[in-house]
């Protein structure tokens, strides 16, 4: 057989299909959207790691990608701004054992919510953080983000901001994000096994995935012939990854990084766990 | 290597004809699906034409696949169907990415038209692989199956109108930053 070949790699049957991760409500996003490639990966991963819908829940902020936890089936939360990993981490520091996923764009999560991002990082609470970068402020109708290209002319920008790109793996890894990968909306099930990867990972993993916005963005559609498959190494070690960084493409997907870092476990008495525990500290 | 490429892997060889025509499945599965999803799309835009359209096209994805549940005697999905593609999706599904919200029937028949001919090569080099000859004999009939889809989507574009120029032309555009 030619190397064109297309391939099936056979599973165990599932519990549950990818389709039974997926709620009634159906997306709104414009037709070409690379968010929808996200729906899709996430459910085929939790599908494949047999995820009780019960157990999982999806948070958000604000923007376009941030409708997902409504398209999910599990638990979601849709709340502020940039907030979505204070939700995240207070939810799974309250619930342990849920699994927590938080989800959102660009905007919400580098910008608005890019002090939360450092500190999700560092604290190393074990949740995945899976952002949609589009490089655009998609919802509020084309702004120019913190991962804009300095030189992407827009009526809003006209010859560009001019200012440098925020590099979102750079910073992960610097402030202590314990699993770092890329992936690509254009590839669902390369995705999937990335979010899986990433769900199993303890600690805090962080996964940006380039997700064309077709309306702002129609250049984008090119991404697909720029992604860079399997083009990092998976490294344990914060030097070499900081090494492999220096030459990023910004289209290089894969692991980067898989560290050894103990997830963040609450210090303090066992009686303290649980919200009735704490409510019974304040006088009400 | 730069790009994504949707077809280079290299594939697990069926070694029986169900395990072969388990792929089949999975393959109609994932179209039918896909094009449903894509309809509903549509749908959410007002684009009620392309919408319809690809809704059809799903319903007879579906009935290829049950066709082959048929000719099994599958009364229930396969477990072998149960896996996912190394490549991106299988052959016949649409990518996301290929989709306008002002599209016409002419642009979704040109999708299918392209995926039904992936099908045709997919099962082309099954027929063409080191796999058992009954594995091949199947492979063939699937090939000439889908070559048959891809002459009856060249028929239905033949009366469908191309688009005009400047189809992609909103006089609202949601990029208007005013």
């Amino acid at each position: 057989m030619n190397e064109s070949a297309r391939a099936l790699a056979p599973s165990a049957p599932l519990a549950r299909g990818p389709n039974d991760y997926k709620s009634d409500v159906k997306p709104v996003w414009c037709p070409g959207c690379g968010d929808f490639g996200v729906v899709n990966a996430l459910a085929k991963a939790m599908a494949k790691m047999a995820l009780d819908p019960k157990d999982v829940a999806v948070v958000s902020g604000i923007g376009c990608s941030s409708r997902i936890p409504a398209y999910m089936s599990s638990y979601g939360f849709h709340g502020v701004h940039g907030r979505a990993l204070a939700a995240g981490t207070g939810l799974k520091i309250a619930r342990p054992d849920l699994t927590v996923i938080v989800t959102g764009g660009d905007g919400d999560g580098y910008s608005i919510g890019g002090n939360h991002f450092l500190h999700a990082c560092r604290r190393n609470v074990d949740m995945t953080y899976i952002v949609m970068d589009n490089r655009v402020y998609g919802m509020t109708k084309g702004q120019a983000s913190p991962t804009t290209e300095p030189d992407w002319d827009s009526k809003l920008s006209p010859d560009g901001t001019g200012l440098r790109e925020f590099q979102p793996l750079v910073v992960a890894l610097a402030s202590g994000a314990n699993f770092i990968a890329r992936g690509f909306t254009g590839d669902p099930n390369g995705l999937a096994a990335l979010i899986e990867q990433a769900m199993h990972h303890p600690g805090f993993s962080f996964l940006e995935v380039l997700s064309p916005c077709v309306t702002f963005r129609p250049e984008q559609k090119e991404w697909k012939k720029m992604v860079r498959p399997d083009a990092f190494r998976t490294t344990a070690e914060v030097p070499r990854a900081a090494r492999r960084l220096l030459r990023d493409t910004g289209f290089d997907l894969g692991v980067l990084f898989a560290g050894g870092r103990a997830p963040y476990a609450p210090r303090g008495p066992r009686a303290l766990r649980t919200p009735a525990d704490l409510e019974a500290r304040f006088a009400l | 290597m730069s790009g994504l490429d949707r077809s280079t892997a290299h594939p697990k060889l069926p070694r029986t004809v169900a395990e072969f025509m388990a792929y089949a499945y999975a393959m109609e599965v994932e179209a039918s699906e896909r094009y449903a999803e894509l309809a509903q799309q549509m749908s959410a835009h007002n684009n009620r034409e392309v919408a319809e359209l690809f809704a059809k096209l799903s319903r007879i994805e579906g009935k290829h696949r049950d066709q082959i549940a048929a000719q099994m005697g599958w009364t229930s999905p396969p477990a072998a169907a149960v896996f996912r593609w190394t490549t991106p999706e299988g052959p016949e599904t649409t990518d996301y990415g290929e989709l306008h919200y002002l599209m016409q029937p002419y642009h979704a028949l040109k999708l299918a038209e392209h995926n039904e001919q992936q099908a045709v090569e997919f099962f082309e080099r099954f027929a063409a692989a080191r796999v058992p000859a009954a594995v091949q004999a199947a492979a063939r009939e699937m090939a000439e199956d889908e070559r048959e889809h891809v002459r009856l989507i060249r028929e239905w574009l033949a009366k469908v109108p191309p688009p005009e120029p400047g189809w992609d032309e909103d006089m609202d555009p949601p990029a208007g930053a005013d």
